[in-house]
């Protein structure tokens, strides 16, 4: 048995995409840092199309600036409007850090914007406040890169050599700001101090306030970021992570902060993982109400078992949630049909490989797979439920495979912001719905089907000929 | 310059340089400035040139529309309208060539090659759509060539699209590249003809939600055909007939009224302006499509249509009215076409618009609006969410119609919100239209949610 096979596209057209462009994911990790705002440095329409798939998701109002190049500044180049975007937002939003995201645009006409915001700042007076770019051309990498390469950059802005201290360091991918809240609550029950990067949980789902505010409250203080090259340890959850890319590798490698790398706390194993881990780092019991959490997740493992074990899911979207998602099928008695990922680069395959050793079925394993591929994927391989974020709605709306909403982005249903999959009582969560799917579709189709299969038009069961 | 914008609470809500762009009519005795580029950083909520051109095109259900640059273009734009097709689901398919950093390098137009060869292989389509983007506009990727050649290669209608997103201008500009690609695709070969009839065709109709088969339905009981739709549920080979229509119904003035006046100089073929957003609107309209036919039994089934179908939508306006009458709203949409739709609607329900504004208005737009809000209404061209929020406040309004990216803002506000934007899934248009517009714009304003949520109480009370 191999564990599985892995295919990558051959195809040259990418034909309905499974992932999204690198500086949307650098926009939603810069809502993690307190008091940002994020400016894209290219045409306008970029940063209109990523509100726009914010907004959608997030159902939040999210203002991303743009430096609106045009024509003239792809032949001049972009300082001055750049210069003008960052006067403007500094006016209108008074943040104290600005991030900039470059676009293809921008990339492509080889603007030095390093360069740029150092002359920026020096000529203007603009005191605390602080600007930090990356490089995120959408040809480069998909968002889910833009997310990482964003985070790194931000903890490398900040990093200096700081005194030892007793707290750790989380650092977590694109998650919903619900499951950024469940890994707090962990963290606190277990009685650590953390600086968790970047955190979103408040300002990318706010509470009914009555009033927009401009830059909303939250996200990780910038002198605790500062303070994290001093943590006694990092956990990361990205596996998947590139180590180019790895902000927890940073860390380790330039201020020795011990990193230990582990897979979203999604499932019984992957959430044993993390709190074992706050255990041992934290030197105290699991408390009762964690074990109590963990028993009812026990007990419905237990009661489902079997109406889980028929789920064949086709399991999509970023390679870390991807990977968390498929460890939580196999360990329910689910061996997944398909499990396919937007990017290239993510190891998703070799990691997966020891997983998948003693399945008696061989999922397809797709890497930078486009919808096309994955729904044909899916189709020969009978997949009955398809795993994932809104662009695999045509594996419902035209091959009638059940949908379970999880990950990014989400537009054709509400609440994406608040999607829980990860702890105990997460993982709970999510694994009703994963039931809850399969029997819905069973109830509302095995009388007809059993139907269909076993009598003749007549309605008679006769003998096959 | 005279001019209101500057009594805020909070100053840093406008920027200087826009101030040219906001007015409040009666007081302003110049003209608003519109059409310019967007200020760099101020949170524009315009998109850009390829995003104009490819809404405009997207209806076209046959064809294949193929991005060329990197993945986020294609990504953001796959399936983005709420257009309905009554045959092939082609155009809900995203090809994007997936530009890479080596195509960027040494150039794309191998990439575009491959895949068009791919797609004509795979499909056969009677016709690509092939979209420039920013990079490919940049690195100097020929695509009227590549087009070319592969049109004579595959026998096909390789079509490029010259929309370039940092092109100046906004998603007028990619109107226009996507109009002069249809007509480029409508053209008839040398010596070809195509037969004249009685039909017309219904430009800047998408089909949203099936609005351009509800004015069909009109239409035939009238007694007059659609020959096709620019470009909701529209074929190729649809599109090609279009030279043969004999009238040409214009409804998106922003997306279409250049293609309705090349249509005129190339085949002769006059238009009109139409207006299904409304009651009154739709009436209207179609007495102007009936009094271009000029034929009395097409007049008499019109006017008996129209008065079958005002008897029924009266009452409900009525009913909605006594309800909203009174109540301030405010609309930012992309549209002059559609503000201007939107406020006689809301005015029909006793609503007082207190602010408006458009994303890509003309100033012959913006007087217009002008003529038909009462004194004291703020325009606004290119708002920016500051502009909203601020304005939303200062106005008291009660009820905001716009597009996805200002719901979750005036929701924060405890204002109620109406989408009307490209992607709705429900039609707004005809009679059935403007009922379902009147009953979603009473379910949102008048909704029970907002007098709760607004509520705290816990908080002690003062004093």
């Amino acid at each position: 048995m191999t564990g599985c096979k892995v295919t990558s596209r051959v195809r040259q057209v990418n034909e309905n995409q499974c992932h999204m462009c690198m500086p949307l994911g650098g926009v939603i990790a810069l809502r993690g840092v307190e008091h940002s705002v994020a400016l894209v440095h290219g045409s306008q329409g970029c940063s209109t199309y990523m509100r726009l798939a914010n907004v959608e998701h997030f159902n939040e109002p999210i203002d991303i600036a743009s430096s609106s190049l045009n024509e003239k500044q792809a032949i001049f180049g972009g300082e001055a409007n750049l210069r003008i975007a960052l006067d403007n937002v500094i006016r209108v939003y008074r943040p104290k850090v600005i991030g900039i995201l470059t676009s293809c645009l921008a990339e492509t006409m080889g603007d030095d914007v390093e360069r740029f915001v150092e002359t920026y700042r020096t000529d203007r007076e603009i005191g605390e406040i602080e600007i930090i770019s990356v490089s995120t051309p959408s040809y480069g990498g998909t968002h889910t890169e833009g997310f990482w390469a964003t985070t790194r950059a931000v903890i490398a802005h900040y990093a200096r050599p700081a005194e030892r201290h007793g707290g750790i360091n989380v650092i977590v991918p694109n998650i919903s700001p619900a499951d950024i809240r469940e890994i707090k609550r962990l963290l606190d029950l277990m009685g650590l101090e953390y600086t968790l990067l970047p955190d979103y949980s408040l300002t990318l789902d706010r509470p009914f306030g009555g009033r927009y505010q401009k830059i909303a409250p939250g996200g990780t203080p910038t002198a605790a970021i500062a303070r994290m090259s001093g943590a006694r340890a990092t956990i990361q959850f990205g596996l998947t992570c590139p180590d180019t890319l790895s902000p927890g590798l940073f860390l380790e490698e330039r201020f020795g902060v011990p990193l230990i790398n582990l897979p979203l706390p999604i499932g019984l194993d992957g959430t044993d993982l993390f709190v074992g881990t706050l255990k041992d780092l934290s030197g105290q019991p699991v408390p009762d109400s964690l074990m109590l959490e963990r028993g009812w997740l026990c007990d419905a493992m237990a009661d489902t078992h079997k109406i889980n074990a028929a789920a064949r899911p086709v399991i999509y979207g970023e390679p870390e949630l991807v990977y968390a998602l498929a460890k939580l099928c196999l360990e329910n008695g689910s061996v997944p049909a398909v499990i396919a990922g937007g990017t290239r680069n993510s190891g998703l395959a070799a990691l997966l490989q020891p997983l998948l050793k003693d399945a008696l079925e061989e999922p397809i394993v797709l890497e930078e797979a486009d919808f096309v591929t994955i729904e044909d994927a899916a189709v020969r391989t009978s997949a009955n439920l398809a795993v994932g974020h809104s662009g695999g709605k045509y594996l419902t709306e035209r091959q009638g495979i059940p949908g379970l909403r999880v990950g990014y982005p989400i537009h054709d249903r509400v609440g994406g912001q608040r999607i829980l999959s990860v702890g105990y009582a997460g993982t709970l969560a999510l694994l009703d719905r994963f039931t809850n799917t399969l029997l819905e579709a069973k109830y509302s189709s095995y009388r007809r089907q059993r139907k269909e299969e076993l009598l003749n038009e007549k309605g008679v069961s006769d003998a096959k000929a | 310059m005279e001019n209101e914008c500057f009594v805020p609470a909070e100053p840093t809500a406008c920027i200087d340089e826009r101030q040219f762009s906001i007015m409040t009519t009666g007081k302003n005795k110049s003209r608003i400035h519109c059409a310019d580029d967007s200020l760099a950083g101020a949170v524009s909520q315009r998109a850009c040139v390829y995003s104009g051109a490819r809404v405009v095109l997207n209806p076209v259900t046959d064809a294949v529309h193929l991005v060329h640059g990197p993945i986020g273009c294609a990504a953001y734009t796959w399936d983005i309208r709420g257009s309905l097709s009554s045959g092939p689901e082609m155009f809900r398919q995203s090809f994007s060539t997936d530009l890479k950093e080596r195509d960027v390098v040494f150039g794309g137009e191998k990439k575009l090659v491959a895949c068009i060869d791919e797609v004509v292989e795979k499909y056969h389509p009677p016709a690509i759509f092939v979209y420039a983007t920013c990079v490919v506009g940049l690195i100097g990727d020929d695509i009227v060539a590549v087009c070319k050649e592969a049109s004579e290669r595959h026998g096909i209608d390789v079509i490029p699209v010259e929309s370039s997103g940092f092109i100046s201008g906004n998603k007028i500009v990619g109107y226009r590249a996507a109009g002069e690609a249809l007509l480029k695709l409508i053209r008839p070969e040398e010596g070809e003809t195509v037969e004249k009839t009685r039909k017309l065709n219904f430009l800047g109709e998408y089909n949203l939600g099936g609005e351009k088969w509800l004015v069909e339905r009109y239409l035939a009981e009238m007694g007059v055909e659609i020959n096709v739709a620019f470009t909701g549920d529209s074929t190729v080979a649809a599109l090609k007939k279009a030279p043969g229509a004999c009238l040409n119904l214009v409804q998106c003035s922003g997306s279409m009224h250049w293609v309705a006046m090349s249509l005129e100089k190339e085949y002769g073929i006059p238009y009109i302006d139409v207006n299904f957003f409304g009651a009154e609107n739709t009436a209207e309209s179609l007495r102007k499509i009936a009094r271009f036919y000029g034929d009395e039994e097409i007049v008499r089934r019109t006017e008996a249509l129209i008065e079958r179908e005002m008897e029924r939508v009266r009452p409900v306006i009525a009913k909605y009215r006594a309800k909203l009458a009174g109540k301030r709203a405010a609309i930012y949409v992309g549209g002059a076409f559609k503000a201007l739709a939107i406020i006689r609607q809301l005015q029909e329900l006793g609503m007082e618009v207190m602010f408006t504004g458009t994303q890509t208005g003309k100033p012959e737009d913006y007087e217009q609006i002008g003529n038909i809000v009462s004194e004291g209404t703020v325009v606004i061209d290119d708002a920016n969410p500051a502009e909203i929020e601020k304005f939303l406040l200062e106005k008291n309004v009660d009820m905001m119609a716009g597009g996805v990216k200002e719901r979750f803002l005036a929701h924060k506000l405890g204002v109620g919100f109406v989408d009307h934007n490209h992607d709705r899934k429900d039609g707004l248009a005809g009679f059935d239209g403007a009922i379902r517009f009147a009953s979603e714009v009473y379910a949102t304003t008048c909704s029970p949610v907002w007098e709760r949520v607004k509520k705290n109480p816990f908080e002690e009370a003062e004093g």
